[in-house]
């Protein structure tokens, strides 16, 4: 197994689907019964240290830890030593003096996670870096598609939105691309990165509806309208977003995700959010587990 | 020509300790005492730890159900997340955990496994049954002993004690998964 | 002091001896002389002149000062640095350059020419007092805003004017800001991969074509600093072709190193302009052999080890080079005829062009008896592997560690003194 998880190039389809593997065997483990708590990683100190504020990926990889007995600190940036300016690499040497055996870093400049896998000697875990990956969410969106459609291996994924500063959007194309799944993005051309790989681009959301297993609604920031990528919020949502007539032109099986926190009305009606199509509460239970499965493999053998 | 020197043999093919009709025999004689100890098998279940375990405990059932006509539910129980080794060995792949209906409060649950060693995985299994419930008490079923226990652990029903060295190793096929029903002693000194 | 330089090539010619006396090169006549240096399998090179340099002194002592920057310049083969204008204080008054350049006389490396800046504080507002430093002690010639564009076209327009009353220069770090605002890297694959925001090859591209028809409408000259995309080459050769007085350099880094360095978020390959493509790289080593592009220049940007140890978005912008500048150029083959190294082509693309667009006249002299004894001895044998430690810059932002380059500067001179002798510096 891999020693970090830095970004979604770091697994192969191999380790990919053993994380996959080992997340469904702790879902049925810890879902449901009354064994909530494994002694696997008793001992074990995992760090989460996050410099953005991120309520659900914090607790979501907290409950991962704890439920496999590891001790958790959090470190995170406000009214630590951090906002007084001390830089990554001096609280990357605390964490190791404090003998972190992982850290699950969140970062707003990309590529921290690789820095600080200079400087520590424990597993790094990306929690979502500035513009660039979200490793285990993209874990957990292809946890959730084999889930509900068996498979990824020729599944047709369309990804909506801004993926330009997506990092969601990145790791989902680097990862469905290892597991054999074709993805399409779609969005207005000032949303689309240049020269994308191992992705096709569509500007036409409902011309791939019909063709898609998968539809991957991303969240909109508000402040890009006012940075000229599209004229109003209404344009947006007319041409981008999901609602009740788009998604009856998608397949009887199709599903809709939604990596969360949505803005309602904007990207995603309402009516398409609470459809049972729609997997956003399922994707929060098995962030937990597929977290759990990295941090397991990560650090159970070492 | 064969060789005349069993141990070089034995390091490279290995020796046969049980043969097909061997292990049935075992088997067999582990479901009747089973039967015996367990006053017909009453509020029992048998667990099989992956991966060996699994097919054992699917079989102990099925010739129980041969000789009395009675169905003893089987589940399995992986204990990789309970083991105390992580630290030394890579991270290794979940097998799957299945608790049959009724669950284990208050029942008599048999472990199965293929061979009993050091008793570490033993060890393990009894903390990943104590998470799923309380047993009235556990038992362990295991095809062969090779000795060199590491911690106060015995089995209440043994297919054959094979006495071994350290530098040996047992392997055992079952046709579930080998496909071939086989016990075999690996390794040792080469005279 | 005299030396007797023996049996050494003149920019690749049949060797010589030269006899250095009294700050000039002369025939060597018999006389004793205080040192003989073997000149054996040497090319002597009129002094290289850097007419882009970072020497962070005012502001940033703690990654460079005049002194060790012009001590890194000497041992790279350097006989004069042209000090940007980025520093703290900004160098946009007589007195910050004539300090400037005092500290340069009194360090003694190499001559230290300041450019100065074009606008007050490197705003892009107003007007800096060109005309002053022009008079100054320091007597300025170029002016430039770089690590900042004049973006404004007006303010633009009216500094090509300006400096026109004493044959000045604008050097344009071209770079439209509102193209590139947070931009990390080159625009393209790499980036969009690793999610740092992209910095375009049009945000440069527009700006030269800008500045081009400026400098032609207003018949002034323009420099273009550290070229580097291919589309900015074709700017500049319409450019040249229709007349227009414009200059270019290109980096030595520019030459070699391409945008997929940045994979590993290790700052050190951090630079603005960017790093580009390996199309871009071939667009810019042929535009150098053939002239397109004018100079080498450094843009030697040395930088505390706080400033690059971090995370790649928080980094300055910079690597050094005035100690491999040499090395890395004569490595791309840019400057070679029929597979052997074209000498007067280098001399005229590291030497005598940037000297003249620097109006810098001690310096870009040929080697030969009569000639300022401004020059230095280059063993073209030798290679060397690249250890940022080994250095006298303060900073160690090297980007070519563990790069093994050709050649090696054995000896540098300025003005018949030696500043550079068996590859150390003399003081």
């Amino acid at each position: 197994m891999i020693k970090h998880l830095r970004d979604a190039g770091d697994l192969d389809a191999g380790n990919a689907t053993l994380i996959l593997d080992t997340a469904r065997e702790l879902a049925r483990l810890t879902g449901g019964r009354e064994v909530k708590k494994l002694p696997t990683l008793r001992g074990r100190t995992v760090v989460n240290l996050f410099y953005e504020d991120s309520t659900r990926t914090r607790i979501s990889f907290e409950a991962a830890a704890k439920r496999l007995s590891a001790d958790v600190i959090n470190f995170s940036a406000k009214g630590s030593s951090v906002s007084k300016g001390e830089s990554l690499k001096d609280t990357a040497l605390t964490l190791q003096a404090m003998g972190a055996d992982a850290v699950v870093i969140r970062h707003g400049a990309s590529g921290a996670p690789h820095r600080l896998a200079n400087w520590v000697d424990g597993s790094v875990v990306n929690a979502g870096d500035g513009t660039h990956e979200h490793p285990t969410q993209a874990l957990l969106d292809a946890f959730t598609m084999r889930e509900r459609l068996g498979r990824l291996a020729g599944l047709n994924v369309t990804i909506v939105g801004d993926v330009l500063h997506s990092r969601v959007a990145r790791s989902n194309v680097v990862l469905l691309a290892t597991l054999g799944a074709k993805v399409t993005l779609v969005g207005p051309p000032t949303l689309i990165p240049v020269d994308i790989a191992s992705a096709e681009v569509s500007y036409d959301l409902d011309a791939v509806l019909p063709t898609s297993d998968v539809v991957m609604m991303l969240r909109v920031q508000h402040e890009r309208m006012n940075a000229s990528y599209f004229p109003s919020a209404r344009e947006y949502s007319r041409r981008y977003g999901m609602d009740g007539a788009r998604m009856a032109r998608l397949p009887e099986h199709a599903i809709v995700m939604h990596p969360g926190p949505m803005n309602r009305g904007m990207e995603i009606s309402p009516e398409v959010a609470d459809s049972p199509r729609s997997t956003i509460v399922e994707q929060v239970a098995n962030g937990v587990s597929v977290r759990m499965a990295v941090l397991y493999l990560l650090l159970g053998g070492k | 020509m064969a060789s005349q020197n069993a141990a070089p043999d034995q390091a490279r093919t290995g020796k046969v300790i049980l043969a097909e009709t061997d292990v049935h025999r075992v088997v067999d004689r582990i479901a009747h005492q089973i039967l015996e100890k367990t006053e017909g098998a009453r509020e029992t279940v048998l667990f099989g730890i992956p991966t060996r375990g699994v097919p054992l405990a699917k079989r102990l059932s099925a010739r129980i159900h041969a000789f009395e006509g009675i169905a003893v539910p089987v589940g399995t129980l992986d204990v990789t997340l309970y083991r105390d080794d992580l630290r030394l060995k890579a991270a290794r792949a979940l097998g799957p955990t299945d608790v049959p209906p009724g669950g284990v409060d208050g029942r008599r649950v048999i472990l199965v496994d293929d061979v009993l060693f050091s008793g570490r995985t033993v060890r393990a299994a009894l903390d990943a049954l104590g998470d799923l419930g309380r047993p009235s008490s556990v038992q362990l079923a295991v095809l062969v002993d090779r000795g060199h226990r590491e911690l106060p652990i015995r089995a209440d029903y043994v297919g054959k004690n094979i006495p071994t060295a350290l530098s040996e190793s047992v392997r055992v096929s079952l046709a579930e998964i080998d496909g071939t029903d086989e016990v075999k002693l690996y390794g040792g000194e080469v005279q | 002091m005299a030396y007797l330089i023996t049996n050494v090539s003149v920019l690749g010619a049949e060797p010589r001896d030269l006899y250095i006396d009294g700050g000039v090169i002369a025939e060597h006549k018999g006389e004793e002389p205080d040192h003989i240096i073997d000149g054996t399998g040497l090319v002597a090179l009129p002094g290289l002149v850097d007419l882009h340099t970072h020497l962070r002194e005012p502001g940033r002592e703690d990654a460079e000062t005049v002194e060790t920057g012009s001590r890194a310049a000497a041992l790279g083969g350097y006989t004069a640095v042209c000090a940007m204008a980025n520093t703290s204080p900004v160098a946009d008054t007589a007195g910050v350059v004539e300090q400037v350049w005092r500290l340069g006389r009194e360090a003694g490396l190499v001559d230290v020419q300041p450019i100065g800046a074009v606008t007050v504080g490197l705003a892009g507002e107003r007007l800096a007092e060109l005309g002053a430093m022009a008079d100054s002690a320091a007597t300025v010639r170029i002016f430039s805003d770089d690590g900042h564009c004049v973006a404004d076209p007006r303010l633009m327009r009216r500094a090509l004017e300006y400096v026109k009353a004493f044959d000045g220069v604008i050097a344009q770090h071209a770079e439209e800001p509102r193209l590139t605002e947070g931009a990390q890297m080159h625009e393209g694959e790499v980036a969009t991969r690793l999610g740092l925001t992209g910095w375009p090859a049009v945000a440069e591209e527009a700006i030269i074509a800008r500045d081009v028809l400026l400098a032609e409408h207003v018949g002034s000259r323009l420099h273009v600093c550290h070229l580097s995309t291919a589309g900015s080459v074709e700017v500049v050769r319409q450019a040249k072709a229709r007349g227009v007085r414009v200059t270019a350099e290109v980096t030595p880094h520019h030459l070699v190193l391409t945008h997929e360095r940045a994979e590993s978020y290790d700052p050190v390959f951090k630079v603005n302009p960017p790093l580009r493509t390996p199309d871009d790289v071939k667009a810019l080593r042929a535009a150098l052999a053939e002239g397109i592009i004018d100079i080498v220049a450094t843009d030697h940007a040395p930088h505390a080890v706080e400033d690059k140890e971090c995370e790649w978005a928080y980094a300055r912008p910079g690597m050094v080079g005035l100690e491999t500048a040499l090395s890395v150029v004569l490595s791309t083959g840019s400057l070679e005829k029929d597979g052997e190294i074209d000498w007067d082509l280098v001399a005229e693309r590291m030497s005598r062009t940037p000297a003249r667009i620097a109006g810098l006249t001690d310096h870009g002299h040929d080697p030969l008896p009569g000639a300022p004894a401004t020059f230095t001895l280059v063993d073209p044998a030798a290679t060397r592997t690249v250890d940022p430690v080994e250095t006298a810059s303060r900073s160690k932002n090297n980007p070519y560690a563990g790069m093994s380059l050709p050649g090696r500067i054995v000896a540098t001179f300025l003005r018949g003194e030696p500043t550079v002798l068996d590859g150390k510096a003399t003081k």
